[in-house]
This record gives structure tokens, C-alpha cells and sequence, in this order.
């Protein structure tokens, strides 16, 4: 049972949250072509060790976060909003 | 065998007997006892029958590792099968019965398969039943699966009840500084260690009595006790008859606390199993290690045991397991137990395997007057069912000779010891083999997980309490917790050994003799089972594991897999290391199932969703269904009238003149802020940039990969306001796609979504008088008139009574139609205006099943339809993708296998002969090719009164278009069987949409 420290709600177990995905993506723009589009969603990398993923909060603030994770220990190191504005109001906090 | 109990000694209490029935036959025992020591106490031998071959089998353990003495316990719907003997407790009107057996364990038929026993050797059935001659035509046809109802009949264990489970189980959470499992010496020390820093100690134990093997250890007694008082001083919560079954990450145990199932009448408060999650900072292992037997010939047979079992019957359970003993060993640690037996007064003859055993315990039996034969091991048992001779084996270089045969009426064996390292790899931790004692010790961990006394490999008792000891300052180090008494720095003891060291064997077989040696007594497999997986190529230890089924049972190999390994790498000529160790798997001991559902059972398997207006449709005569978690009216059936009868003539009624249908459960979202618009713009695949003010618009939504996510309509209320809804299958699903856009995607962009689901009551008005019904129930009539509210209008008004309300012209039937939504706790005050009104122009209510009837013959998609594989072109909406702006999956739907012509499209579907019925669900297929996947699908039946018979909608190849003038055949092979079909437009009433524009 993995435990995440939500920067809004402290930490929790993951039954909490839902996985999303691989954090790392950047999404091309809406009008990019079908192959940088295909390489976004379908070619993902399968990483052994650290990966940073997103997760949401579904069951407490709902918010989506940037989680670094090891695929082989789960120890998480950094968990961050996703939303870059409201990570550097945190991160500007403290 | 002649055991009998004691008149003094053990942790049992003689004042009290309690009664209990073994096979119908009436016994007693003692509080304290477990049934196995009642068992034996009263001299029963046979106890279970063997998984394959029904061989007789007795008591072979005193705990969880138990092999031999499974049984069924209980009756009626409580009847609980494959539980160990060794670890339930007796309790007065205890029913206990033999298993695996007929008629019964003592005489079972079933023992027949033992006489053809050398046909049954691993992989026996797979080889002769599924494709082999004679049975070659059985491959691949039903055959199997008879054949496999009568193999599973004869092997197997015991039956469990079909009545529904009357017993309740809860979860609970807990958590504490540290866990410490097991409570035997090294556990009570390292929970006092911890506790005595001041930290927060959880002490679980799987027996009923704490004290681990202090209490087969009667000099020990003084300290257990003393132990205990102490725990009790320092405030540790010690939790009995609870079992860490699996160890998880960040410091995560599971836990089963088995709370009523000791007592005679379960209590109606408490529930009969707690499944616990626990949470830990730090975790001490200190569960101890099994001893393991020896190989040898019919080494399963009643009367013979481990030799810490024996001593365990005598010392706990003031048992003499026997009256003329042979112990047979490899180590040290059989020595006291010979001496303790023969101290009993029974006959002892001590087998030891080492060709020379020297030191203190040795000079102790001799003393004694035991009689010690060094370099001899037990070789077969004889005596039918249970032990009465033993054939030994005097060591012969590497291997071994026929010796002598002596009597004996129990063997207790000891073939070393396996510390319990399956909590440590639960978190993938492999144990490395020790050649020195023989064993797999625990291996290096970087959790919070410190392993213990002998299940970290020590063997004497004061080397473990001071392991415990070390784990517990280790533990309170580690969580920065003051240090306790000890003065040691958490440094793990020096390995102890034994007196004389071990002799590693593990199993004893002389030329030219051919025996039946149990490895895995619970599974039957055999010594010979490990060297045919060997020759047919099964080397590796895991493909060894299936292929036998070796450490496959309820015991998973605590005891047999050591052997098991070891007899493998002598096969191949290697070293165990070299070989291997399976890894071991949560759970230690089995869970039931009712203590993993714990309350989830019944109406609680998942939550329930009401919408406000749940009672109103109740009074009013719904009958209720499910979608998803929500409870719907499905119909409302007037005084005789069957379900097919109500919906279609609230299909009729809602054409011709007015129904009402409670449309709350759909997805409800706003959608605020500057750049809302921008935000749908980029959403939905129709424009939505000029979407004005009191305008809705039907949108869909599709994902990444092109694929149509949802679809529903959406409501601009103001410049910086719109109100979403959603299909209500998919509702949490888009909220949560909404926020992953804005929060991950499109941070600059500044909207707020928040689900609104729960906040309005909705109801749809729909009918060619449902403007006249709708007029009836507004503070102000005339919002609603045609040119104030055209076709996918929208206004915000207020019922009569002030009750404020956001109205839309929009339409799921396809008729003249509303849909009104109303704050929830006016849903009820709505619906009673609506339905006063609808009731003057004889209008109905209706449910989904109508609701089904109008969408599907106006071709409406929903999540039937919707099911994730469909893009779409394929939903026939190919008109509402724009093509001058992008959107969320505009680049990826137009890939050449989405585009294809010949994808399965939406359709209509009427029966060739209009008076016949077909299924949803069936396959769409050619006339000339009924069979495989077919060419499409049916997701929706119903029949149609407007068109007066029955009609379908689904998918099949190419669309309407392709099959103009071909017939086509709804296949449905395990119902109804086939149906030839005609395929339409999906739009089969009302095509042109005149109805719900007028």
C-alpha cells in the first residue's frame, strides 16, 4: 500500500488517488501532426526505476499531482502539484 | 498408537471438560486444548485422507504447517472445510469431521487410487487426458472439462457449504510504531525493547495462548510469565488469534483476527474475522522457523510427526503422544524432547543421523538411559494405517544401507529447521542458503523490517531473546526513539550453531528399493514426483513447483519445499543456492474470502446512489432498476399490467401526448470562467466558440486517441458560465478527464469545473404537450413559447412557488421536449407540479425502459453504444466533427484504421418477418457465414410501438449502406439461436427530426 503525501491534504494511502499516467509526457498542440501525436499517447517508455507520474487526489482535494516514483521500490521522492502555478505559490511558501 | 493424556503439566485446564463429536463419535478435552491434542489425547490415529492418493494420514504438526489432520469443521452453512486440526480450538458442541474420504477417513474407497499409485505421478492427468491416445479425440473438445469434474471429485479437499454465509467479517485499521509478530521469546523481548523507549507496540500472535515455543518449554514457563505481566506494564497491545498474513509496502501488514471462531454460539455483535491493515513504522519478525521432516519410505503414515510436535503434545497439552518412541534427527535439537518423553515414562530410541553426536545433550540421553544409534536414519514405516515397525538405515559412505527394523507406535523426525522468512519475501527479499545449518536465513532488507530469533536463523534460546532483544534497540534507533535498557547498540548476536553440527539430508533411500517418500505430504508429491519432473526437463525451481505442485497446497510448502529444492539440486548435480528458492506470496495462512469482503456483502457490495425525487417515484408506483449505482424508475405499471405492457404505453403516451421521466442521474457540470468557452471550444469536436447566451448545444467529446469519450449537452447561461451534462454512465469519468486538462495540460487557461450532479434535480418533459404542461407549472408561461424558447433553448425562470429553475428545449425521445432542472430539494416540489399538470392531458410517467424504447428508435447513442472502441464516424455523428478547428483527438481520429470504410457503423435493426423478437447482445453476421465474431453487434432491443414491432440498434460493417438489399443474421447461439434481419438508418422514427423542432 503505497502512501502518498498529497501537498494539500498530508499523506495518504494511494487507495485514494487514481494512477494516471507518465508526468514526463508534453502533449503537442491540438493542431500537431498524427505522428507527434502518436508518439505522445501510444510510445511510452516502460521505466525501470524512477519515473515521474501523475496522480489525482480523486477521493480528497481532486487535485492532479507530479509524483516521483520507483517502479521497483514504490518509494516516492517529490510530490507537486501539477499545476505549475499553484506548485510555485507552494514552493514559494515555504 | 497409544497415546493418552497426562494426569499433571501443559497449558491446559483440567477442572473444565469440554465436549465435542469427531466423525459422530462423542469426545472430550480441556480447555487449552486445540483439536488435534484432543485428538490424540483420546488416541484417535487416522485423521485425514490424502489430496491424491487417500492415503491415511494423521497428526503430523502442532501448528499452522499441518499436513496430515485437515478437517472439516461445523455444520449446516457454517461448515468450514480445510481447516488444521493443530490450530482450532475446541470448544464445547464442536462437530469435527474427516474429509476427502468415503465413507470415511478410517475406511475410505477412495484409497484405491494408493494401489494404482504409480499411474498418478506429477503431471498424471494433464498427460493422459488431454491428448494422449486413447484420449487423443478428447483434446481440445468438452471432454476435458468432464473428465476434469471426476478428477476433481476424487483428488481433492473438503466441500464447503452453498448456503449463503451467516457470519459477518469487518476491516479495521490500525497503526503503531512497531509491529512485532510473534510472541515467543525474541518477540516478547523486542516488544519490550521498543516499548521500554517509549514507542507505540503491536503485538500480534496467531495462537490462542501467547508464548510461541516457551510454551512447549516448561523450564521457559517463569519467563513467559513474567514476559507477559510486563508487555501488559508497558502498555503493548498484544492481539492473540491474529495472524500477520502479508507484509506490503511503506510498513503495510495484513492482519486476520479469527474473534468467534473459539467460541461455541457466535456472538450476534462481534463478527467473526477482523481483517486488519495495519500500518508500521517498523515491523520485527519474530515468527520463528518449522522444523522439517526427512524423505523416506511412507514417511506420511499416522504416528509419525515432527519431533517439536511431539514435544509440544507433551509439554503444552500434557499428551504422551506414545508409549514406545523412536526419535529420529540430524541435529541437536531432538534431544530434549527424548528426554522429556522418556521422563514421561515412555520408551525412547533415539536415531541419529550424524555419524557422531557428542556434547552435553548427548551425555544428558545417555545418562537417561536412552539408547542413541549414531549414523542410522529412518529408512520405511511399517503398520497399517498407522506406524508399528520402522526398517532403519546405517549411513554407508554418501548413502545409506538396510539396517535393522524396530518397533515403535510413533517416529518423531526431526530434518533440521526452516526459519519462517515468508513474511521478508513478501516485500521480495530472497533468503540465502546456509550451508552450516542448513537452511534459508533471511536475507539483507533496506525497509523497516528487522527479522529475529530463530526466524533469523538463531537456535538457542538465549541467542534469540537476545536477537529480539538487538531488533528492538535496532527498531527504536531507527525511529529516533530514546534508547531502552539494553546497553547494546542493535547489532545482531553471533551466529550460534549447534552442539554438533547438522547433518544436511533430506532423504533416506538405499539401492534397489523403491519407496514411496513424501515431500509434500499435502499435495502427495513424491520424492520419485522431483526426479521425473527432473528427467522430463522441469529443472528450474519454479517450473519444478507447477509441474509437481509441489508447496502448491494450503500449507504452500512451509515444510516440503526445502526437501524439495534440495532433492532437485541433487538431481542436477548442483548446490542448493545454485537451485534456488521459490518466492513466497501473501497470504502465510489461508483467508477467507468472507474476511476479504468484510462488509462489502449484499446491498453494501457498493454504495447506492438515490436521486431527490427516489421517494415521489416510489409513491407513484416505479418500479426501481439499476444503472450504474443509481437507482432509476425502470417502469411504472398501472393495476395488471406486466413490464412490456407499461413501457410501451409510456412510449405510446409520451408520443401522443406528455410523459415525465426523472432524469437526475445524469453528469451536471459548470464550467466557469473567462476562458470557458475556449476551453469547450477545445474539447468538443462541434464548435462551440459562438455558442450565444440561452443557447444549448448537443457536443461530443472524444479521447486522445480519437476514440468518442462522451457525449451530452451543454448550456450557456452567461458569457462566463455553462452548465455540462453527461451521459450519466460517464459522469465521474469526464469530470475527472476536465480537471486533468486544466490542472496537467492547460494551466493558463482559467476555468473552473465543479460537478454539480448532486446540486439539480432533473426531469424531462416530453410529448407534443409538453409545452402545455410546462406553461401550467411557470411563474411566467411565456418563456417557454416557441419563439421565446426555440428548439435548443435555454432559460432560467422559476416554478410556481418561486422555485428557481434552468429549463433547455432539448430532446433524448426525439418528440417536442424539455428537460427542467430545479436545486435537489425541490425535485420532489417539481415533480408534483409536473405531474398535477401532465395528469390533465393523461400524460404518464415513464421509466428507462421507455426512455430505451424512444432513443433507440431515434438511433440516440449511449453507453451501450459508447463503449470506448467506437470513433465517431462509426456513432453516425461524423457531421458534428468540425473540420476547421483542432480539438482533443482531431490529429489521432483520422488514422487509416479509424477511417476505414468497412468499421463496424451504427445501424438499425428490424427482424426479416416484423413479428418475430431478437436479443441485445447478439452478432450481426452474413447469411452464408454464421460463426466466429461475426460482421457487428446489437446493443439495444426493444419493441417499437410506433413502428409495431420489435427493433434493434448496433453495429455492423460498412453501415446502412452496405447492406441495402442484404439480409443479415442476428446469431445468438446459447439463447434464442438465429434471426434473419434487415439492417436500417438508425433513425427509424421520425428521421427528419420534425417532432422535437416543432
Amino acid at each position: 500500500m503505497i502512501r502518498i503525501n498529497c501537498p494539500f491534504c498530508g499523506p495518504r494511502d494511494h487507495s485514494e488517488f487514481t494512477y494516471g499516467g507518465d508526468g514526463s509526457i508534453a502533449y503537442p498542440a491540438l493542431d500537431a501532426s498524427a505522428e507527434d501525436w502518436t508518439k505522445a499517447v501510444f510510445e511510452r517508455e516502460n521505466v525501470r526505476g524512477w519515473q515521474t507520474e501523475t496522480w489525482h487526489h480523486v477521493a480528497g482535494c481532486r487535485m492532479w499531482l507530479l509524483v516521483e516514483r520507483n517502479t521497483m521500490t514504490h518509494e516516492i521522492r517529490n510530490v507537486r502539484p501539477a499545476h505549475p502555478g499553484v506548485a510555485a505559490v507552494l514552493e514559494s511558501e515555504t | 498408537m497409544s497415546a493418552s493424556r497426562l494426569s499433571a503439566g501443559g497449558h491446559i485446564d483440567r477442572g473444565k471438560t469440554l465436549s465435542f463429536t469427531w466423525d459422530g463419535r462423542h469426545l472430550t478435552g480441556y480447555p487449552g486444548d486445540t483439536l488435534a491434542s484432543a485428538l490424540l489425547a483420546a488416541d484417535v490415529g487416522v485423521i485425514g485422507r490424502s489430496f491424491k492418493y487417500h492415503r491415511p494420514r494423521g497428526i503430523m504438526s502442532a501448528g499452522v504447517e499441518e499436513s496430515g489432520a485437515i478437517v472439516t469443521i461445523g455444520t449446516g452453512a457454517r461448515r468450514d472445510p480445510n481447516v488444521k486440526a493443530t490450530t482450532q480450538e475446541i470448544y464445547d458442541g464442536l462437530v469435527a469431521n474427516g474429509q476427502n474420504a468415503w465413507p470415511n477417513v478410517r475406511f475410505d474407497l477412495g484409497s484405491v487410487n494408493n494401489l494404482l499409485s504409480p499411474f498418478f505421478a506429477a503431471g498424471f492427468y494433464y498427460k493422459t487426458f488431454m491428448g494422449l491416445p486413447p484420449f487423443e479425440w478428447g483434446s481440445g473438445t468438452g471432454l476435458w472439462m468432464r473428465y476434469e469434474a471426476i478428477i476433481r471429485k476424487a483428488a481433492g479437499m473438503g466441500t464447503v457449504s452453498r448456503e449463503p454465509d451467516p457470519d459477518s467479517y469487518e476491516h479495521a485499521h490500525d497503526h503503531c510504531d512497531v509491529l512485532v509478530v510473534g510472541s515467543g521469546p525474541a518477540g516478547r523481548a523486542a516488544a519490550l525493547e521498543t516499548a521500554a523507549a517509549g514507542l507505540d507496540v503491536l503485538l500480534v500472535e496467531q495462537d490462542f495462548v501467547a508464548g510461541g515455543d516457551d510454551l512447549s518449554n516448561p523450564p521457559a514457563e517463569a519467563e513467559r510469565a513474567a514476559d507477559m505481566a510486563a508487555l501488559a506494564d508497558a502498555g503493548v497491545r498484544v492481539r492473540l488469534r491474529t495472524t500477520a498474513f502479508g507484509l506490503y509496502d511503506y510498513g503495510t501488514a495484513g492482519l486476520l483476527e479469527r474473534v468467534t471462531d473459539h467460541s461455541a454460539v457466535p456472538s450476534a455483535h462481534l463478527p467473526r474475522q477482523r481483517f486488519w491493515t495495519v500500518r508500521a513504522r517498523t515491523t520485527i519478525v519474530a515468527a520463528g522457523a518449522l522444523e522439517r521432516g526427512l524423505a523416506f519410505g511412507d514417511n506420511d503414515r499416522p504416528g509419525i510427526m515432527s519431533a517439536a510436535a511431539g514435544r509440544t503434545y507433551l509439554n503444552r497439552f500434557g499428551v504422551l503422544p506414545g508409549e514406545s518412541i523412536v526419535v529420529a534427527t540430524t541435529n541437536d535439537s531432538a534431544y530434549p524432547t527424548a528426554l522429556e518423553l522418556a521422563a514421561a515414562g515412555a520408551e525412547v530410541l533415539l536415531l541419529d543421523a550424524r555419524p557422531e553426536a557428542s556434547g552435553p545433550f548427548v551425555t544428558e540421553a545417555r545418562t537417561a538411559g536412552i539408547e542413541i544409534q549414531s549414523g542410522t536414519a529412518p529408512l520405511r514405516a511399517r503398520g497399517a494405517p498407522a506406524i508399528a515397525h520402522l526398517d532403519t538405515a546405517a549411513a554407508d559412505g554418501d548413502g545409506w544401507r538396510a539396517k535393522t527394523s524396530e518397533r515403535c507406535d510413533l517416529l518423531l523426525v526431526s530434518g533440521g529447521w526452516s526459519p519462517l522468512v515468508n513474511l521478508q519475501s513478501h516485500r521480495g527479499v530472497k533468503p540465502v542458503w546456509d550451508d552450516a545449518t542448513a537452511c534459508f536465513l533471511p536475507g539483507k532488507c533496506t525497509e523497516n523490517l528487522i527479522m529475529a530469533g530463530s526466524a533469523a536463523g538463531y537456535w538457542d534460546r538465549d541467542t534469540c531473546v537476545a536477537s529480539g532483544r538487538a531488533a528492538g534497540t535496532a527498531a527504536a534507533k531507527a525511529l529516533g526513539a530514546k534508547n531502552g535498557k539494553g546497553s547494546a547498540d542493535g547489532t545482531q548476536p553471533a551466529r550460534d550453531g549447534w552442539q554438533t553440527p547438522i547433518r544436511p539430508l533430506y532423504e533416506v533411500r538405499v539401492p534397489g528399493e523403491k519407496l514411496k517418500s513424501f515431500v509434500d505430504p499435502q499435495h502427495d508429491v513424491t520424492a520419485a514426483d522431483v526426479r521425473l519432473a527432473h528427467r522430463e526437463g522441469f529443472v528450474s525451481v519454479e517450473h519444478l513447483k507447477r509441474y509437481t505442485t509441489l508447496g502448491m497446497a494450503t500449507d504452500q510448502g512451509k515444510v516440503g519445499n526445502v526437501i524439495g529444492i534440495a532433492l532437485m539440486a541433487e538431481a542436477l548435480g548442483r548446490d542448493v543456492p545454485e537451485v534456488g528458492t521459490t518466492t513466497f506470496r501473501p497470504p502465510y495462512t489461508p483467508v477467507s474470502i468472507g474476511a476479504l469482503r468484510g462488509r462489502s456483502v449484499g446491498a453494501h457490495f457498493k454504495p447506492l446512489r438515490r436521486t431527490p425525487m427516489h421517494d415521489w417515484n416510489l409513491a407513484n408506483g416505479a418500479t426501481m432498476t439499476e444503472a450504474g449505482l443509481w437507482h432509476r424508475p425502470w417502469y411504472f405499471a398501472r393495476a395488471g399490467e406486466t413490464i412490456d405492457k407499461a413501457y410501451i404505453r409510456e412510449a405510446t403516451t409520451t408520443r401522443q401526448g406528455v410523459g415525465l421521466c426523472d432524469v437526475t442521474s445524469l453528469g451536471k457540470i459548470a464550467v466557469q470562467g473567462p476562458d470557458a468557452t475556449e476551453f469547450l471550444n477545445r474539447i468538443y469536436t462541434n464548435p462551440f466558440a459562438k455558442l450565444p447566451v440561452g443557447k444549448a448545444r448537443y457536443g461530443i467529446m472524444l479521447r486522445d486517441d480519437g476514440i468518442v469519450l462522451d457525449d451530452g449537452t451543454t448550456w450557456r447561461l452567461s458569457e462566463t458560465d455553462y452548465f455540462m451534462t453527461t451521459t450519466t454512465a460517464h459522469a465521474a469519468t469526464v469530470m475527472v478527464w476536465l480537471e486533468e486538462l486544466l490542472q496537467v495540460r492547460w494551466p493558463d487557461l482559467k476555468v473552473h469545473v465543479t460537478s454539480v450532479s448532486d446540486q439539480w434535480a432533473g426531469c424531462a418533459v416530453a410529448g407534443p404537450q409538453s409545452r402545455t404542461v410546462l406553461e401550467a407549472c411557470l411563474t411566467d408561461p411565456a418563456v417557454v413559447a416557441n419563439d421565446a424558447l426555440p428548439f435548443m433553448g435555454v432559460v432560467e425562470t422559476e416554478l410556481k412557488g418561486g422555485i428557481p429553475c434552468r429549463i433547455a428545449r432539448i430532446s433524448f425521445s426525439g418528440e417536442r421536449a424539455f428537460e427542467a432542472y430545479v436545486p435537489s430539494d425541490y425535485g420532489a416540489a417539481m415533480m408534483d407540479l409536473l405531474w398535477h399538470a401532465a395528469l390533465k392531458h393523461d400524460g404518464c410517467l415513464y421509466g428507462l425502459e421507455a426512455l430505451g424504447t424512444m432513443r433507440i428508435e431515434k438511433g440516440h447513442v449511449t453507453g451501450a453504444e459508447l463503449d470506448g472502441r467506437v470513433t465517431i464516424e462509426d456513432a453516425g455523428l461524423g457531421k458534428m466533427a468540425s473540420t476547421k478547428k483542432a480539438y482533443i483527438g482531431s490529429a489521432l481520429r483520422s488514422r487509416p484504421a479509424l477511417t476505414d470504410e468497412n468499421r463496424p457503423r451504427l445501424v438499425g435493426i428490424f427482424p426479416k418477418n416484423r413479428s418475430q423478437t431478437f436479443n441485445a447482445g447478439s452478432l450481426l453476421c452474413t447469411a452464408e457465414n454464421v460463426s466466429g465474431f461475426g460482421e457487428g453487434w446489437i446493443t439495444g432491443v426493444t419493441h417499437s410501438p410506433e413502428l409495431g414491432h420489435w427493433i434493434g440498434i448496433g453495429f455492423i460493417s460498412g453501415g446502412p449502406t452496405a447492406w441495402e438489399g442484404r439480409a443479415a443474421i442476428a446469431a445468438d447461439p446459447v439463447r434464442k439461436g438465429n434471426v434473419e434481419v434487415e439492417i436500417v438508418s438508425p433513425h427509424m422514427v421520425d428521421p427528419s427530426g420534425e417532432r422535437m423542432h416543432g
